[in-house]
């Protein structure tokens, strides 16, 4: 038994105490913690995970609370039923404000969330048929068969028990195909969707999954309390909320509890205490909350959690090697003609033409390398292949079907695989982890199967092409290491392999040989030419010339975002007008080859 | 509603529209230059007003204490700061920044209490001191991660808003204010009544904005300020300051805010609490303005103001909801007319 599990039994024996035992007080503080661990951790996963964030969970809450408010008591219903009214009313606003505000920069979500949650709170307290600013009383308690949940006590077993499901789900969710594409997003979104992930759709699957987990906490609390009325869903419970994540910390679901619990505890002793202490009464807790808040963002920004898993041992991934490989990646249906086939492809920016009808072609199993002096237009082209940037016009084919107008993501799914300028990594995850998520457009599972663990199957041949992966571009001793504690070069190699696990038809590397030193450059290039050898087509994009001289089969090369040559590495190294581009050569000069 | 109700009606949402349009400038002037979404905005309105109330009351208002405590933190801030980077000579030059000024303020404000000076001198001092509270908050909250994400400064944000927010209460109490009108006058036209306190919330506001646009338009700072707002690095290459740009941005921002709680004043009754709900209007204005224009701002704001005044006479029970839903029509609108691209 792993220390981690200890630490979870552990925490599951205190918490069966609780109701069993602990005084009345107790009790009612942990029913409180568990509520609010529910939608701390929503907030967790939307926050630390997605790079998203909600200061309106507290109206999610109030969705919950007030739906099974009105249908008890206005209409008998069986609180049974409202369970589940309450969450489809949730779902379809959750889903409605997802898609109006999470297409845009990641701020206006907030905005949002504060305005409506304003809104929300004040139309609580206005709406006569909801009992106003007194709110509603005599909500039914819950009963279960024959046991009626009256006791707080009672009660207390009912919340964990929800709680506890919601810690698994979502510590499931984490751990899985659709948890490596929701943390990829924070390392940008356009890095998820190089690998086939639909970023603004998981990013509303996200804030629902969060916005549920609210309702039911809300659900749970009417038949706690037995009423509501407006106060508790305002917008500074909502500020509270987010608080307990990010205290908790943003990245474990682990952090939900611990932030729920001194949050609430901290709270409790404040109101005792600063009253008597400043002699004056008031919600003077909210200031110590603030100054708390300030100081941890500047000193331990990813909470108490984060902090305290450092000190344990990391975890050891699951290895299977026996897994039966993942299906392969779609491939295109027509391979007879060129794989990418760029036509009279252009890119203005206002006058500025930064791609001027580019015409060339990569044919199966070649190695093309794209250079060009700075600002050729070499990025551009590339941003163009992979969908980042759309064309102004031309067209650009990929096994004989026009990807012109698709998404990264659609791009990524048709088998194009890509590496960065700019190494992009989870730095705190691990290679095996980073390498995963390549295989993303392999795999199938939803969220809903990775939250109910019925992926593990699915999982284990992840992890296996992964870890094949790796070993194929030579890094298997650091397959368990943290990506960000590698080398530039290595971590390099490690966007290789996490191109290579998505099955591609075709590899787009960017500069990969930049920053690297002459072993490096070495071993990469045998790399590049066992891949060759494997089938894999690769279009590069490269400063260094020494590197794509040796490499590839053909180069094409760009100037003003022209084409300038095309040919063999040998020709295009006599061709006077590429020397003239790189060089300067006057007319009168003989013609030097490029100095390798 | 006849055409006098409707008038009337105009006239009040231009002026709360107008108060709202300076927030929403300052919100804008804050974000594009820092990346901050500067929610406690609303707290340097409610300290405007409360700053002036006490002074119209004769007794020294709360801002002194405050001001006092939130410059001995920055200097303890900036000591530590300048100890760190081993440049103990610059420590008494910025000791007097951070901490002489703000005292000086402080003890001029206290010792003008008492003395009931003309109106408009309460207001400078007024203003003075809250504006010089901006800058200090900078000092301590934001700049030390100055170079954190959007949401993470957002958070940062509400943090500040929740402890200004208490600080209000401890250090103003939990009474609303209300500050005397400007003039009591009103005159006539085409048979319409208008108060010249509304003309001159208007004028003064149209008066600040054009001052805004000199500012960022024709001289070097503030073309430095817009430098800083485009590109961070390549400002501080030529010689920018991003810190210093941060600095100045407060005290222009929180002297805006000031200016709007001096002008609401009059108005409504301001309670230490207010500023959040004054605050947020002037975020659904910039948001309509997508946070980096200033006319759309502007004009976001206005609108906000007549729609309040409106819906106000008509359903005054669900102002707020009304004011705060416009947000989700205005944010459809430019999730359909904007592409979507990442930041950072």
């Amino acid at each position: 038994m792993t220390i981690r599990r200890i630490g979870v039994v552990a925490f599951v024996v205190v918490l069966a105490l609780v109701p069993l035992a602990a005084p009345a007080f107790w009790v009612t503080l942990a029913n409180y913690i568990g509520l609010y661990t529910m939608v701390a951790l929503g907030l967790v996963l939307l926050t630390g995970v997605a790079g998203q964030t909600s200061f309106g969970q507290a109206a999610f809450v109030g969705v919950g609370a007030y739906t099974t408010a009105f249908l008890t008591t206005h209409f008998g219903v069986s609180p049974w039923l409202t369970l589940p009214a309450a969450i489809v009313l949730t779902f379809a606003v959750a889903l409605a404000l997802g898609f109006i505000t999470l297409r845009m920069q990641g701020h206006y979500l907030p905005l949002a969330t504060i305005a409506w949650g304003i809104s929300l709170f004040f139309l609580f307290g206005n709406l006569e048929s909801l009992g106003g600013h007194t709110g509603v009383t005599g909500i039914p308690a819950l009963t279960l068969a024959s046991i009626e949940f009256k006791e707080e006590r009672h009660f207390c077993v009912l919340i964990w028990i929800v709680t506890l499901a919601s810690l698994w789900t979502t510590h499931n969710l984490l751990d899985s195909r659709p948890g490596r594409a929701l943390r990829a997003m924070k390392g940008g979104v356009d890095m998820a969707e190089a690998f086939g992930v639909n970023a603004a759709r998981l990013k509303i699957v996200a804030f629902v999954y969060a916005a549920l987990l609210a309702c039911v906490s809300g659900w749970l609390y009417a038949h706690l309390q037995r009423f509501v009325n407006p106060s508790p869903f305002g917008i500074n419970q909502g500020i509270e909320y987010l608080f307990m994540a990010v205290v908790g910390g943003a990245g474990s679901v682990w952090g939900a509890v611990v932030g729920a619990t001194l949050i609430t505890v901290l709270k409790q002793m404040l109101q005792d205490v600063l009253p008597t202490l400043l002699g004056r009464s008031g919600n003077f807790e909210i200031v110590v909350f603030g100054v708390l808040m300030i100081v941890l963002l500047q000193f331990a920004r990813n909470g108490v959690v984060d902090w305290a898993l450092r000190l344990l041992p990391r975890r050891r991934p699951r290895l299977d090697d026996d897994a039966a490989p993942l299906a392969p990646g779609e491939k295109p249906h027509d391979v007879a003609g060129p794989l990418l086939d760029v036509r009279n492809a252009r890119k203005a920016f206002g006058g500025l033409v930064a791609v001027d009808d580019l015409t060339f072609r990569v044919m199966p199993g070649e190695i093309v390398g794209l250079i060009g002096p700075n600002g050729a237009g070499k990025s551009t082209t590339f941003a163009l292949i992979s969908g980042e940037l759309p064309l102004t016009s031309g067209d650009i084919a990929f096994g004989g079907q026009s990807i012109a107008g698709k998404t990264p993501f659609a791009i990524a799914r048709l088998g194009i695989g890509r590496t960065f300028q700019h190494v992009r990594l989870l730095p705190a995850m691990s290679v095996q982890d980073n390498v995963a998520l390549g295989a993303y457009r392999r795999g199938r599972a939803g969220v809903v199967r990775a939250a109910l663990r019925l992926d593990s199957a699915e999982e284990r041949r992840t992890q296996a092409v992964a870890m094949r992966e790796i070993v194929r571009v030579g890094l298997a001793e650091h397959a368990h290491d943290e990506a960000g504690s590698l080398p530039l070069g290595k971590q390099r190699i490690v966007e290789i392999a996490r191109a290579l696990a998505s099955d591609p038809s075709l590899l787009l590397l960017d500069e990969p040989a930049a920053g690297l030193r002459y072993m490096e450059k070495q071993a990469l290039a045998e790399l590049l030419r066992a891949l060759k050898r494997d089938g894999v087509t690769i279009l590069l994009v490269e400063h260094d010339m020494d590197f794509v001289m040796g490499l590839t089969d053909r180069l094409v090369v760009m100037d003003f975002g022209q084409k300038l040559a095309e040919g063999e590495p040998a020709a295009i190294q006599r061709d006077r007008r590429v020397l003239e581009a790189y060089l300067g050569v006057d007319e009168a000069a003989p013609a030097p080859a490029i100095a390798i | 509603m006849d055409l006098s109700i409707a008038a009337f009606l105009v006239q009040d949402g231009v002026t709360n529209g107008a108060i709202y349009a300076l927030l929403a400038l300052a919100l804008v002037l804050v974000f594009t230059v820092t990346r901050i979404i500067w929610i406690p905005s609303g707290e340097f309105v409610t300290y405007g007003t409360l700053t002036l109330a006490g002074l119209q009351l004769g007794k020294p208002p709360g801002t002194v204490g405050l001001l006092i405590g939130v410059a001995v933190v920055a200097a303890i801030v900036e000591t530590i700061a300048t100890l760190r980077a081993r440049e103990a000579r610059k420590l008494p030059l910025r000791l007097a920044v951070w901490l002489g000024v703000p005292l000086a303020i402080a003890a001029a404000v206290w010792w003008a209490a008492p003395r009931g000076l003309p109106l408009a001198l309460q207001i400078v001092l007024a203003l003075a001191a809250v504006t010089a509270l901006g800058p200090l908050i900078y000092r301590i909250a934001y700049q030390p991660i100055a170079d954190a994400s959007v949401l993470v400064l957002l958070i940062v944000s509400v943090a500040v808003h929740f402890a200004l927010t208490g600080l209000g209460l401890w250090f103003f109490g939990a009474e609303g204010s209300r500050t005397p009108a400007f003039t009591g006058a009103s005159f006539t036209a085409g048979g319409l009544t208008f108060s010249a306190q509304s003309l001159l919330v208007v004028v003064a506001s149209l008066v600040l904005i054009g001052l805004l646009y000199l500012l960022f338009g024709r001289t070097l700072y503030g073309k430095a300020l817009h430098a800083t707002a485009v590109n961070r690095i390549g400002a501080r290459l030529v010689g920018i300051s991003p810190s210093f740009a941060g600095a100045l941005t407060f005290v222009l921002a929180a002297l805006l805010c000031a200016f709007c709680g001096v002008l609401v004043g009059p108005i409504t009754t301001v309670y230490y609490d207010s500023g959040f709900l004054v605050s947020l209007k002037g975020f659904v204005g910039a948001i309509i303005g997508g946070l980096v224009s200033y006319p759309l701002a502007a004009a976001g704001a206005l609108l906000v103001g007549l729609l309040e005044s409106f819906s106000s006479f008509w359903a005054s029970a669900f102002k707020e909801v009304i004011v705060f839903t416009l947000i989700i029509p205005v944010l459809l609108w430019r999730s359909l007319t904007s592409r979507h691209h990442d930041e950072e």
